[in-house]
């Protein structure tokens, strides 16, 4: 298929030029370039996490101005620093869940296909057991079970979170099992975590990927939202959520710049991560790479 | 013969329902039992534990039902649910059935309304968006899609709480009826004045999930032969739509409205609690933070009643709508 894509290249060199930025290179462009930014979000806020946390009394409750771009909450923080760090920690607090789901994911997903029927229907009975409880409700119970407290998220979140990914790698791996070749390998006598790791996994592992990036915005987002609820990381870390919670009381107060600045930092990062997971996916989709 | 293939499809899902009720059950529970807090310290307090008798403390212990095994526990716990007795709330000293069916009602149209609104609303966006794939109306509804799909539900909550009620000052800032009004004064003006903000949050969010969805399924359709064979015939957009498209969606989009329940149910937590609206949602969050343990197993158990009651209600339209799922039983 490559080889006729260079031919008509070829023919046409009055065409070269524009098909050199053709959808799929735009489309790793955006992704690379989304993922700097993140990249530099995440250094950023960890590089300024002590400023984020010093303490001004002479400049407490500051409406945005040009020398802290989003304002200053009742202590005097400078909240464009301490949204910074908060998105740094939720980044990669976002970055272990999502790795930790996606692993579960793939080794339930392969297990379904190479363990047989039983561990298959057992497995299908777990994912409708973690799909019955609504999602914030299974978090609230998880954080209650370890504790709350930072663990309760990062249990909480990377246990929850690999349902979707484990049915749809279910399929796939099924549909890779059906092959003549495994089904050789089968023949031949090969055990379960042979082929789970020689024949399903490398078809597999783009998948986890693309599957992992998409993961990440729900992970952030319930890690924002269970610890807005005050079950997640404690009140002294200046995570999204706690600052947030923290705006809710100024509220009424009119302070509008300690919940809106925050909310749309955090929605802009979360957007980043749906843009590159689709990109990412749109690139290692083999049906789209004549776009 | 038929009908009976279809029965013995609806009974099957009916029990595999129930055993997932069970161990959802007996999961909850597990979890709720293995927390390592203390909900002495969590709800007396430190301070005021010390100052007590030990017979006090005792009393106390036994209330809160700490040290006593964990299957006797689930058990008795059981027996009991069944029987219709959810055992008596810890905070709200009042039985959980009764401060459930409280929430419940408070909640209820909360949710029907955004349930209703997110589901016909995504629906007709996803279909103009699959129509019109790549046209200005495609890339504003994805892109609106894209927005609500990276928004905290609580987020947005603040935000309208911001813009409508303190800003313009148009809704009231929370709960669902005024303060300090008897509840034989409030009138249903009032309870809608306090619903509409949530129900507003509940549904724009709801909205995206089903309407990309839906815009997938809608540019399959439209990509399909039978539809480049019918505009080959000459039939006008609209037609094409009602006849092809529609039909062709609507079993996936109907799976979809009612797995949507979850995550109504799920978003109803965040956005309760953002407007101090006394629903169900705030309820369970009560009931995690203060330990109050026979309050959270009795919503957690609730609430997977009410997404597997959504489940079995897609499969049976399924099997009543489809006519394929019965013969692919029998095959199978």
């Amino acid at each position: 298929m490559r080889k006729i894509r260079i031919r008509t290249e070829n023919r046409a060199p009055a065409l070269s030029e524009e098909s050199f930025w053709n959808r799929r290179r735009a489309a790793a462009l955006l992704a690379a370039v989304c993922l700097a930014a993140l990249v530099c979000v995440t250094a950023a806020g960890w590089l300024c996490r002590e400023q984020a946390a010093a303490v001004d009394f002479s400049r407490k409750n500051l409406p945005p101005c040009l020398d802290c771009p989003f304002g200053t909450d009742w202590m005097g923080r400078d909240m464009f620093l301490r949204t910074l760090t908060g998105l740094s920690l939720s980044i990669r607090l976002g970055l272990l869940t999502a790795a930790v789901s996606s692993a579960v994911a793939l080794a339930l997903g392969t297990s379904c296909a190479v363990l047989g029927e039983w561990a298959d229907s057992a497995i299908g009975c777990l994912i409708d057991l973690v799909l019955g409880i609504p999602h914030m409700l299974l978090l609230v119970l998880i954080s209650c079970a370890v504790g709350k407290g930072f663990k309760g998220v990062l249990i909480g979140i990377s246990l929850t979170h690999w349902t979707s990914l484990a049915r749809l790698l279910r399929a796939e791996a099924l549909q890779i099992k059906s092959g003549q070749y495994v089904q050789t390998a089968r023949k031949l006598g090969k055990g379960p975590l042979y082929l789970a790791v020689k024949h399903l996994a490398p078809h597999l592992i783009p998948q986890v990927i693309v599957g992992m990036v998409l993961l990440f915005p729900h992970a952030i987002l319930h890690e924002a939202s269970i610890t807005f609820l005050g079950f997640g990381l404690p009140p002294e870390q200046p995570a999204v959520g706690v600052i947030l919670s923290e705006s809710m009381k100024y509220l009424a107060m009119g302070r509008w710049w300690l919940a809106l600045f925050p909310g749309l930092l955090l929605v802009l990062v979360v957007m980043l991560f749906h843009v590159t997971g689709e990109m990412l996916k749109g690139l290692l989709d083999p049906g789209q790479t004549h776009r | 013969m038929k009908k009976q293939a279809a029965v013995r499809y609806v009974l099957k899902k009916l029990v595999r329902m129930m055993f997932l009720l069970a161990l959802v059950s007996a999961a909850t529970f597990a979890l709720v039992s293995a927390s390592p807090l203390d909900p002495l310290t969590a709800n007396v307090g430190q301070a005021a534990l010390g100052t007590m008798s030990r017979e006090q403390i005792a009393r106390l212990e036994e209330y809160w039902g700490t040290g006593i095994p964990y299957t006797e526990r689930f058990l008795s716990w059981a027996g009991d649910f069944f029987r219709g007795d959810m055992g008596v709330s810890l905070l709200y000293r009042q039985p959980v059935a009764e401060v459930i069916r409280v929430k419940m009602m408070n909640s209820l149209w909360l949710m029907a309304a955004a349930w209703v609104i997110s589901g016909a609303a995504g629906l007709f966006l996803g279909i103009l968006a699959g129509i019109k794939k790549g046209k200005l109306a495609d890339r504003l509804i994805s892109g609106y899609a894209l927005f609500m799909a990276s928004t905290p539900a609580f987020w947005l909550a603040l935000v309208l709480l911001m813009v409508f009620a303190v800003w313009l000052k148009w809704l009231p800032i929370g709960l669902s009826v005024p303060i300090g009004m008897e509840t034989s004064d409030v009138t249903m003006a009032d309870r809608i004045a306090h619903g509409i903000l949530p129900a507003l949050t509940l549904s724009m969010t709801g909205i995206s999930n089903i309407a990309l969805h839906t815009r997938e399924k809608m540019i399959t359709v439209m990509e399909s032969d039978y539809v480049l064979f019918a505009k080959a015939r000459g039939e006008s957009a609209r037609r094409i739509v009602w006849q092809h498209g529609i039909r062709n969606m609507i079993l996936p989009a109907m799976t979809l409205q009612f797995a949507s329940v979850s995550e109504i149910i799920g978003g109803s937590v965040l956005v309760e609690q953002v407007f101090s609206y006394p629903g169900l949602g705030q309820a369970a969050v009560t009931a995690g933070l203060g330990s109050d343990v026979p309050l959270l197993l009795g919503i957690t158990v609730i609430s997977a009643a009410v997404v597997f009651a959504g489940n079995l209600a897609a499969d049976i339209l399924y099997a009543a709508v489809d006519p394929r799922i019965g013969r692919e039983r029998k095959r199978s």
